[in-house]
Formats: structure tokens, sequence, C-alpha cells
């Protein structure tokens, strides 16, 4: 019997219709089944949880609008992800009218549909746990971020004692142009550009250097030096991190108290003891050379990876033409290198944009005061952390800031996977 | 590397040679050097006497247990231990189960919405959830998860599981489709192919993404301590910060004694398992 598919689909607007028309009857129960329970869902909590999402709530100590912004931030995901089941019920509609047209089997019976069922949802169920968690602990809490940056949420606005309102991009215009925040925010950002840069290509050239020398033939003991460049990696961060802070103390840490003498001693040098926790430009070294320490490691092991891949036949060939040794690493090994791991690179560089253990443990974000509660070494994201946690929390502001953080840090890598074409879209 | 040069003399080769190795072995030892003297500073200390101040490189004696035998009986160490282990471990298990699936599935089905929604992975991976702090907060509370290992517990889990999958995926399509088919041939189920054809060819990754999730609870150090309160709950990271975090009464000796419990089963596993990692690392990373 031949089928309407647009009839189909416009019968599907009250989702099962189309369904039972196309002769499913067990998929347009189901399908009327979540019909009506989103519905219900709707109209007992749905709505309410909407509609607080956009007031915020009205009495304070009944309505705490943090909890209502949440409740609502979730309502909302719940209505797109029944949005797009309806589409998805339209378009079956249509799709199964005209498969039936065109003469195909469609499942009908309860034992079909579970057979059909059983390999075609298959991969939907099994990627089911992924989602749900990523719902959950990803999608909802960035959107509920999302939101927060356009609230007044401070320590004026302490729910459910009082209530939080919706500002606009207040947040925004204080931190761009409001003189205090202006200059703490100018601050932070360049320190963290120049963090950034500066630590990460430190560790990319250290490891990219040590895996090029580590590999000639020559060397003895392998293994054993294998170990030691590994070490750092090993060790977990926090660790040497915390180490490193006592390390580099004025007054007690093995630094200025052993390290400086002993150059002084045994290679006649007059260096002065460093105040490396107390002075910004001297932490700001530290953490860098830290950094590079702790990152090399990783670098190290993805180049020695892609070294042993490359084949000798070429340095040979290279070598006939009477190549020297820096125009073989500069056209031969360079390249290879940058061909596998420059996604890796660039994971490294957001990763320590965001590198908030470092630098909260190396020195707290110290020395000093640069406004607004941030330190003289303090990055966005550690600013941010500041922000939530002292006397006086800004929570609207630092949502702002962690927008902000979000988009560059999403900006930079899809413009560069796209350009290297990391993570190609196959299979 | 040039090992003939035809113009030069005998001697001003073996000259260059002896230059080039040199230099080669004094990097390399200089290197060492630099990475294990504060890793020795900390060991040692841990065996010096309390009130130790200096945190230097000494091998001057007296030796002494004492600072482990405090970490248990005066400090909450063997609890902050037992927590982080339980973190860790339920991380480890629940989140190594979800992406194997996920990527088993991204890598062997075609289905509607897959590349769309590999696309979603690739961009959430991207964001820096930590940073959605006084949101976890907020939903802690709402939850009444505050203080409570299955909320963070959960927040690690959700945290890897985008980007994992991405490597996870990449992997398994490492694992050429013929012996999927061949299976299959061979009367084989999905399930079959599953766990005895697939499953033990990407056991290095596997054992890759095992010590990453097991590790990551070690290393968190921003959310831990702000959603959790009590001093009891904490995770071995937030307390051992806890023994330094005063400039006037810092216990060195203490947390040197303490870092060493954390860093050498962590190590013994990372070593143990590097022979995995270096591989899935590559070819997880060159495939994508």
């Amino acid at each position: 019997m031949k089928k309407n598919p647009n009839k189909a689909m416009s019968l599907s607007i009250i989702p099962g219709l189309g369904q039972y028309y196309n002769g499913q009857k067990l998929k347009a129960g189901i399908f009327l089944g979540a019909f009506v329970i989103f519905v219900i869902e709707m109209i007992f909590f749905g709505g309410a949880a909407l509609k607080g999402l956009f007031t915020l709530g009205t009495v304070p100590m009944r309505d705490h609008s943090m909890f209502l912004m949440v409740k609502g931030t979730l309502q909302l995901l719940i209505s797109v992800i029944f949005i797009m089941f309806y589409v998805l019920n339209l378009r079956d509609g249509r799709k199964v009218a005209q498969e039936i047209n065109a003469g195909h089997e469609v499942p009908i019976s309860f034992k079909e549909m579970y057979h059909s069922l059983g390999t075609n949802s298959f991969p939907y169920l099994l990627t089911m746990p992924a989602y749900l968690l990523m719902i959950f602990t990803i999608i909802l809490p960035v959107l509920v971020t999302l939101f927060m940056a356009f609230t007044n949420y401070d320590f004026d606005h302490i729910p459910p004692a009082q209530l939080i309102d919706w500002v606009g991009l207040l947040n925004f215009k204080n931190m761009f142009f409001l003189s205090t925040y202006r200059a703490t925010f100018g601050a932070v950002f360049s320190w963290t550009l120049i963090w950034t840069f500066c630590a990460t290509t430190l560790q990319i050239v250290l490891g990219i250097f040590t895996a090029v020398v580590a590999h000639q033939d020559f060397i003895k003991f392998k293994r054993v030096f294998g170990i030691i460049f590994l070490l750092p990696w090993a060790v977990p961060a926090f660790v040497t991190i915390l180490s490193f802070s006592n390390i580099f103390n004025d007054s007690a840490g093995a630094i200025n108290v052993q390290v400086i003498p002993f150059l002084n001693k045994f290679f006649f040098m007059h260096l002065p003891q460093i105040n490396w926790m107390t002075d910004p430009l001297w932490t700001k070294v530290a953490l860098i050379m830290i950094q590079g320490w702790l990152g090399f490691p990783y670098i190290y092991v993805l180049v020695t990876g892609i070294l042993q891949s490359i084949s000798d036949d070429l340095y040979e060939a290279a070598t006939i033409d009477g190549a020297t040794a820096l125009q073989k690493f500069k056209n031969i090994t360079l390249p290879a290198i940058f061909s596998v791991a420059a996604p890796t690179f660039v994971t490294q560089y957001t990763f320590n944009f965001n590198n908030f253990s470092i630098i909260y443990l190396f020195n707290n974000g110290g020395p000093g005061d640069v406004g607004g509660g941030a330190g003289n070494s303090d990055i966005l994201i550690s600013w941010i952390y500041k922000l939530t946690t002292n006397s006086t929390p800004q929570y609207g502001l630092a949502s702002a800031v962690t927008m902000i953080i979000s988009v560059i840090v999403i900006g930079v890598s899809l413009l560069v996977f796209k350009k290297t074409n990391a993570f190609k879209m196959e299979g | 590397m040039a090992k003939q040069v035809h113009t030069k003399g005998k001697s001003s080769i073996k000259r260059t040679r002896f230059f080039k190795h040199f230099l080669t072995y004094f990097f390399m030892l200089f290197l060492s050097l630099i990475i294990i003297y504060p890793l020795l500073i900390t060991v040692m200390t841990a065996f010096k006497n309390s009130d130790v101040v200096a945190f230097t490189l000494s091998f001057q004696g007296p030796w002494t247990l004492q600072n482990f035998t405090d970490l248990f009986k005066t400090t909450l160490y063997g609890k902050w231990y037992w927590n982080t282990l339980v973190i860790s471990l339920a991380t480890m298990v629940i989140q190594v189960a979800v992406v194997t699936l996920a990527g088993y599935t991204y890598s062997r089905y075609s289905f509607a919405g897959k590349k769309w929604s590999l696309t979603f992975f690739l961009v959430v991976q991207m964001v820096p959830t930590m940073a959605a702090l006084t949101a976890f907060y907020v939903l802690g509370m709402l939850l009444n998860g505050l203080d409570h290992y299955w909320f963070l517990t959960l927040i690690y889990i959700g945290g890897g599981i985008p980007m994992n999958t991405w490597l996870m995926k990449g992997y398994f399509d490492t694992v050429p489709y013929d012996f999927d088919e061949s299976a299959k041939l061979d009367g084989a189920g999905n399930f079959t192919i599953f766990w005895k054809i697939v499953m033990p060819l990407v056991k290095p990754m596997i054992a890759v993404q095992a010590l990453w999730a097991f590790m990551g609870p070690f290393g968190d150090f921003m959310t831990a301590r702000y959603l959790l309160r009590e001093e009891a709950n904490l995770t071995v990271a937030v307390g051992l910060q806890e023994f330094i975090s005063d400039p006037k009464d810092q216990q060195v000796a203490l947390f040197a004694a303490g870092a060493i419990l954390i860093a050498v089963p962590i190590c013994a596993l990372f070593f143990y398992l590097q022979k995995y990692f270096v591989t899935g690392l590559t070819a997880g990373g060159s495939k994508g």
C-alpha cells in the first residue's frame, strides 16, 4: 500500500501519529509516550523552571536564585533534547513512508522492532553513558557559568538571603572599562600570554633538543638516561612544584643557600642571593624554568618516537648530496616532527594557558598585588580562583573571565586544528 | 650525522668527533643533574630530623624514619591517602569503561549523527571545565554533593571523557577492519569481536588511559580544594600543601616524607606501563 510521505510527516506533528499511519504501532507508542512524558514534565516542573531561569526568583529566602538558575538550565537542556527528538520524529515519518513506497521492508512487529533496535541503536546505547556524563559534568556547568557571567552574583548578593539579578553585559563592561578592573585584567592577561608563550616554547625546544641529542648512535647508557629524562613526568607535578617552592625559598631554599654559593666558590662568580619569592620578576623566571623542567619529558618521548620512525635512507641521501648536519635537521628532522606532533604542541600551549597548579602552588600567584585580588604571577585561571575564594567573592566577574578564557582557548585550538588538518573527520 | 668528512685530515675528524661526543655527554649529564638534584633533596629531607629548616641537599645525618610514623600518627595523611585512592580507582574504572565503549563505537560503527557528534566531542574537549568552579559548587549544594566523593569523582570522570574518547577512537582505528570481518565470517558475534579480537590489540592504549585517569585525582588541586571542605575529607594533594602553606611554620621534613609516599608508587606504575604508552602516544597522536 502506498503512503503519502507529506501526510506522514504532518501527522507526526503529534509524535507517534505519523508512525501509526505508517503501520509501525510499537514505534508510534514509544514516540507518543515520550511526547506525553515531556508535556507532563513541562507542566509540573519545566514551565516553572524556565520561568525561574527568567526571573531568578522574586522572594528572598524562599527563592534561591542560583538553584533556580541550575534547574532552569537543566530544563533548557531537556527542551533542546526534546526538540531534537521532535525533528527526528518528523523526519522519521517522512522517511519511513518513502521507504514503504520504494518497497523496502520496515520493521513493524515487536520482534522485528526489537531486532532492528538491536542493530541500529546499538551505537547510541554504547555512547549513551559518555553523553550522560558529559551533559551533567561539562555542558550543564559551562552553561551555568555562561549565564552567571550576566548576573550580579557577588559577595553583596549571596542567595538565599539576597536575590540575584540579570545585569546584561555589566561584568564585561566593568572588566574592560572600569579603571581598577581594567588595569588588573590587562596586567594578568599580558602575563598569561607571556607565561604561556615562554614556558611552552621552552619545554618544546628543550624536549626536541634533548630527543635529537639523545638519539645519536654512539651514546652509551641510553636506558639510564632515558629513565632519568622521564622522571619529571613520572613524579606527580604537584609534588615537584611544592618541592620547588621550598627549593626557591628566599632564606632556606637550596638555590640561595647551596647552588649560588657553590657557583660563586667554584666558578669564581659573584652572584648575589636572589629574592625568588618576593621579587615579581624572579618569581616569573623561576616559574618558566620549572615548567620547562616539568614539561619537556612529554615532548622528548613523543619526538624520540618520531625520530625512530624516520628512515635512515633520507639522511644518507642527504649526506651524499653534501648537506650539513644543520641542513639535515632543518629539512628532514623538523618537518617530520611537526607533521606528527603539531597538534600536541598546540595542546601544550592551551594547557599552560590554564596551568593553575604551578602558579598557585609555587607562590600562590604572588608576590604583591596588581589590584582586583590578583598577584604579580597570577594568570587568568588562578585569578578566577582568587575571585571566587577571597573574602569578597565576585562570582559574576569570575564567570565573565572564564568565558573569555574559553573563547580564546577554543578559538585558537579550532583555528590551528583546521590549519594543520589534525583530527581528520574520517571513518 | 656526518661521519665521513673527506676533505679534512684524519686528526681533525677525530677532534670534531671528540668535541661532538664531549658536548653531547656534557649536555646529557648536566640535564640529568638538574633533574636529579631537586628530587634528591626531597628524598633526603624525608629522612632528616623533623626540625630541619633548610631545604638543601646534604648527606649528613642523623637519619630517621620519624617523619613517616609522624605522618600517620599525628596528621590525617593516612586518611587523605585513602580518600584519594578511592576517588582515583573509581575514576579509573568508570572512565576507562565509558571511554572504551564510546571510542569503539565511533571507530567501528557508522550511524546517523556520527560526524556531528564527533565534532561536538572535539569542541567540548577544549572547554576548560575546571574554570566552571562556581557552577560546580552550586550544583554540589543543590545535589548535596559537597564534601562527598561521588560528586568529585563524577566531575573527574566527565572532564576526561571527550579528549580520551578521541584518543581511544584514534587507537581503535589503527586495528585493521579485516580482523573484524574474518571473525564475523567465522561466526563471531558483536560482543566476541569486541572482547576477544579487538580488545587485546588496544591494551596499550587502555593501559595509558587507566594510568592517566588514576593519576588525575592525585594531581588535581583546584577542584578538590574548592569542593571538599572538611579536613578529614581532603585529597592528598590538598592535604600535603597544608604542611608548607604557612610560611612561619613550614614542616619541610614532614612534607618530604608525604611527597615520597605519593611519588614512589606512581613512578613505579609509570615506568611499568611506560613501553605501552610510548606506542599509544605516537599512534594516537599521528592518526588522531
